[in-house]
């Protein structure tokens, strides 16, 4: 059998750091960055005779995490100690959830892998928990396996995490990618995690097995660590998969193992052996009281939800009529949505006009700059006086593209900036019927070749008329009215 | 004029008419100090210049008018396993020798905000594991009263410290009855408040469902002071509850009259000393006498009140202690070349053997496979503990129990039997597995050594608690002597 | 009861505390004996009886995301037992911690 003959079992385990101002557990800041181990104090130290309390935010965003997830929400929950020794570790112990996470049953949905099929994939979400971040370990030498010392930052030890684990639903490295990009864009539209792979405030796992197309039952599972990118998770599935086809095919048995990926090998390397897992010993945590879930917050906190990305597409194409492949992209992010619709609040024109210089040449814009969208100068109300600016024919469309780059790192008012630069164009037809008249008659030769025909000789002409105002014409009228002249 | 040996609330009094200048006290408690500790050894560290230095500053105050605590002034020793900043705070344990903790715990934060004087930190059984402080890794503590005996413990320095008159009043904690025990061996006033009453915030946790802080003092008027100072809701504490400050002192010699204490049979069983029998019986009627009425009660689960503490408290411990790995704080052993083997000797070498063997036993029974039939069951036990207190201390306003089963025994008698010296802990465990108020008063001696008499009582009813003990320790004559520490 | 020196060495091990032979050999008989005496709980039916894992009836008690004064990096750095500028020093880590 080869690869393709087997099933693809995937479950991914997904750490996203809540955008909270303060630790989970104890006031010192969560801001990234800043100077080793500045932001701690002696609980996030696990100092003797120091106790956790509870950050309220934390759990309210992590039931917000839940409802974007479409999960159930636990009536009553509580936290228990994850035990283990390891330096990044301060209390040697994580607090965690066991048995009574605060969101459960949940689901997200994505598009099947066109090779497998079509239609969408609903991918369960078995749960959604609260725990603490540990500290980060700086090895010496380049990597593990040949440092002497290593050096521990705690700066990051108490951060609020949510752990959301996902049924064996997925089946393919593609439909991998596809759900962590989407439970980006979900997370970052309830505002609750920023999901930078790269900064490490999300980090993903993957347990992936075969089985032979047509089975129920599972086969053995290996865990994969170590994955930087979505991109990087997609590859390390499809290799690991490719090893256990490369297994099963030769009559040998998968062996239940942690394996990290290897960027450079380009394979999943073995880390230890599932038999020899530790043995956490949860218990309860003591030092922390049970949590009742009033239902009233949870709807306040449902309605503190954004519209989510698949309604606000489906509203963008129903209702603004924009095509579906305009109603993606800007959905596709929170903030350009977001951004995108206070432009239309205060634009009278069509949604599509909107768009296209959304998608544009602001993103265009965005990209260049490197910047968030929240940094750009420019206010929808700005962006809706430029585009109105358009529409009246007072500026050309190229002059209209500097009038935003200006405005975009100053924030200047657009027809602040037409006036100072002098970009007004002239549209007024008495005006240009004057200077069309004008240059008709000093090109003879060109309105004969007009005449006779070659009609790309306008173009010559509205040049010509372009020349004499500067680039201020109004180009359509100049044509208009040229054609009029000429008779055509 | 002879200090040592007035309570609180008399030295209260002289303080404020200035018959006495805060120095002058202090002054005397070092120097008593200074005559007893070479054959005590109560106290771990003694800060001098910190005490005199605070005294001067109260009489400073007082001289100057300003308004000051009528506290401010006095002495008072604490547990080592209370943080202070800028005193060690070691948990008598090598693995935390010369610790400094950068902040103060919140009962220190109290007794400061009441200008009182800390002199020092006493000693304990490491990590607060033993029912004699020979489980110190730096000394054993001997009994005032009789020196080849225990103190009891864990809070065996603390109770020797002030059954000795090295100081008036000393904080301790309690977990099995680490407080109670070392009171009744050496015939001071022992209260454990009831679970979350105290904020533990700033008590190196042993096992975070059972610990209290709680006092040692000479009389009941001193504990209730003492526990108006100490009690309060912390918002640190997330066990911490919010309670109306109460004052214990107000109405500590109203009528207790027409109060009901239970007699559970259960207590009075084999392995009580018959003596001691005899005198917490003699308590019993002295409280009769004053129109209390006493009837037996029975409380069926208590058998299996001890069995369930040595599940949970080692399992507790053992995740507690686990912090302490030699990376952030801390003694480590730096001939390890990687981190196991640091996290391994730094623990091996640096935590004594009780500690390490109540470690390994908590790890047991949490583990895959142990957790269901060991940790869980005894959680599910003490359910079953708690509801029986429920019932009785319905109809009944507290219960009368001995302390300890035997009066203090020898240094060295059951150090080679572990669980020999756990049986020690029969009468008090179930104040702490419930969450109860108790308080331990010395009713007599016995072969030269105190015996006490525990009350228990309904949880945050301190109040009533301290009055039944006021009115039998007034009733009864038998308010605390300093011991001559021969 | 069945606890033995192989078991005690693997709890130990879990527990990260290093043990002599002759402590070892004592735990062993020691808690053994100990196991012997808590096993009395099985006596008791606690069918549908809920654990307890705290005794105060409190719940929610959460506090605002308010940031507060952290240590500087010198008080979080005074009681180290190895340092390296900002960091905390350990010697190199074994992947097995985990």
């Amino acid at each position: 059998m080869a690869l393709e003959d087997y099933e693809i079992v995937i479950g991914l385990e997904v750490h996203a750091e809540l955008k909270t101002e303060s630790k989970i557990f104890c006031g010192c800041s969560t801001r990234f960055g800043d100077r080793p181990n500045s932001h701690v104090c002696p609980v996030c130290l696990g100092m003797p005779g120091v106790l956790p309390v509870l950050n309220k935010k934390a759990l309210e965003y992590a039931i917000l995490a839940g409802l974007a997830l479409n999960c159930e929400i636990a009536e009553w929950t509580r936290f228990d100690r994850k035990q283990y020794f390891y330096p990044d570790l301060p209390k040697a112990y994580q607090i965690s959830q066991l048995d009574y996470p605060i969101c459960y049953r949940g689901f997200v949905e994505i598009p099947v892998d066109e090779r497998l099929g079509t239609g969408v994939r609903r991918v369960g979400i078995t749960r959604v928990h609260l725990e603490e971040e540990a500290g980060k370990s700086v090895h010496s030498g380049t990597s593990l396996l040949d440092s002497t010392y290593s050096l521990e930052d705690y700066n990051r030890s108490g951060i609020p995490l949510i752990e959301i684990v996902t049924e064996p639903d997925l089946r393919s490295p593609v439909e991998a990618r596809r759900f962590l990009e989407t439970l980006k864009l979900l997370l970052e539209y309830t505002g609750v995690s920023d999901c930078k792979m790269e900064e490490g405030s999300l980090r993903c796992d993957a347990n992936v097995s075969l089985r032979p197309k047509g089975e129920t039952g599972f086969g053995v599972r290996c865990e994969i660590k170590n994955m930087n990118s979505f991109k990087a998770v997609e590859t390390a599935i499809q290799r690991e998969a490719e090893r256990q086809a490369e297994l099963l095919d030769a009559g040998q048995a998968v062996v239940p193992e942690t394996r990290g990926w290897d960027e450079t090998l380009g394979s999943t390397v073995f880390m230890r052996s599932k038999e020899s897992s530790s043995d956490y010993r949860y218990f309860p945590d003591p030092d922390l009281v049970p949590i009742v879930v009033e239902r009233d917050l949870v709807e306040r906190l449902r309605g503190l939800l954004p519209e989510m990305p698949q309604q606000r597409r489906r509203r963008y194409v129903e209702e603004l009529r924009i095509p579906e492949y305009d109603a993606v992209l800007i959905s596709g992010s929170r903030p350009l949505a977001d951004y995108f619709e206070s432009v239309l609040a205060v634009y009278d024109g069509p949604a599509k006009v909107v768009a296209n210089w959304i998608m544009g040449e602001f993103l265009r814009l965005i990209n260049q700059r490197k910047i968030e969208i929240r940094e750009a100068k420019i206010s929808p109300e700005r962006f809706a006086a430029l585009l109105k600016l358009i529409d009246k024919g007072q500026i050309s469309a190229s002059a209209a593209k500097e009038v935003l780059e200006e405005a975009f790192d100053t924030g200047e008012d657009p027809n602040d900036i037409v006036e100072r630069r002098a970009l007004k164009q002239i549209s007024d037809q008495d005006e240009l019927a004057a200077i069309v008249d004008k240059v008709i008659e000093a090109n003879p030769r060109a309105v004969e070749d007009i005449r006779s025909g070659n009609h790309k000789a306008i173009g010559f002409v509205v040049g010509q008329v372009m020349r004499e105002t500067r680039g201020q014409a109004n180009p359509k009228v100049v044509n208009q009215l040229i054609r009029e002249r000429l008779g055509l | 004029m002879e200090l040592i040996s007035k309570p609180i609330h008399e030295l209260i009094g002289l303080l404020e008419t200035r018959a006495i200048s805060a120095e002058e006290l202090v002054r005397q408690f070092l120097d008593r100090i200074d005559q007893v500790e070479p054959k005590l050894k109560a106290f771990i560290s003694v800060d001098r210049e910190g005490a005199i230095r605070a005294a001067k500053a109260a009489d400073q105050a007082r001289s100057e008018g300003r308004a000051c605590s009528r506290l401010a002034g006095i002495p008072v020793a604490l547990k080592d396993n209370i943080c202070t900043k800028g005193i060690p705070t070691t948990c008598a344990s090598k693995i935390l020798e010369g610790y400094m903790s950068p902040y103060d715990a919140y009962v220190v934060e109290r007794l400061r905000s009441e200008e009182m004087v800390i002199i020092g930190k006493t000693n304990m059984d490491e990590f607060a594991m033993g029912t004699s402080t020979e489980n110190s890794a730096f000394f054993p503590t001997r009994n005032p009263w009789d020196l080849s005996r225990v103190p009891g413990g864990s809070s065996g320095g603390s109770a020797a410290a002030v059954a000795s008159g090295e100081v008036p009043a000393a904080l301790g904690s309690d977990t099995g009855g680490s407080i109670r025990t070392p009171a009744a061996y050496c015939g001071v006033v022992g209260l454990k408040p009831s679970y979350g009453l105290v904020s533990r915030y700033g008590l190196v946790s042993y096992a975070s469902s059972l610990d209290q802080i709680g006092l040692l003092t000479g009389d009941v008027r001193d504990c209730a002071i003492m526990l108006r100072v100490i009690a309060g809701h912390d918002s640190r504490d997330s066990t911490s509850v919010q309670t109306e400050p109460v004052d214990y002192e107000a109405n500590l010699d109203e009528e207790v009259a027409g109060m009901v204490i239970g007699l559970p049979k259960e207590y009075y069983g084999a392995g009580i000393d018959p003596k001691i029998m005899e005198l917490v019986l003699e308590a019993a009627r002295t409280l009769e006498g004053l129109g209390v009425r006493v009837e037996e009660v029975s409380i069926p689960t208590l058998d299996y009140a001890l069995a369930a503490y040595y599940v949970i408290a080692p399992a507790e411990a053992s995740s507690n202690l686990a912090r302490y790995d030699g990376v952030r704080y801390g003694c480590r052993y730096d001939r390890a070349t990687d981190s196991v083997s640091m996290f391994m000797e730094t623990r091996g070498r640096g935590l004594g053997l009780e500690v390490k063997r109540r470690i390994i036993m908590g790890t047991y029974v949490l583990s895959a496979g142990y957790y269901d039939q060991y940790y869980r069951k005894a959680q599910q036990v003490r359910t079953l503990i708690r509801r029986d207190f429920e019932r009785v201390l319905q109809h009944c306003d507290a219960l009368i129990t001995p302390t300890t089963p035997t009066i203090a025994f020898k240094l060295g008698e059951k150090t080679e039997d572990p669980l020999s010296m756990y049986m020690s802990d029969v009468c008090t465990v179930a104040a702490n597995l419930v969450g109860i108020p108790a308080i331990s008063l010395p009713c007599g001696m016995h072969e030269g050594c105190p015996v006490g008499v525990q009350l228990m009582g309904r949880k945050f009813d301190e109040a009533r608690l301290l009055r039944i003990a006021y009115a039998y320790e007034q009733a009864s004559g038998l308010q605390m002597k300093k011991a001559p520490v021969a | 009861m069945g606890l033995t020196v192989d078991d005690v060495r693997q709890v130990a091990r879990l527990a990260r505390v290093s043990l002599s032979d002759d402590e070892l050999e004592s735990f062993v008989v020691d808690l053994n004996k100990v196991l012997g005496f808590v096993a009395k709980l099985e006596e008791l039916d606690t069918t549908n009886v809920e654990p307890t894992s705290h005794v105060v009836s409190l719940k929610n008690v959460m506090r605002e995301d308010r940031v507060q004064p952290s240590l500087t990096v010198e008080e979080a750095l005074a009681n180290a037992p190895d340092r390296s500028g900002d960091y905390f020093r350990v010697p190199r880590i074994l992947e097995t911690d985990q």
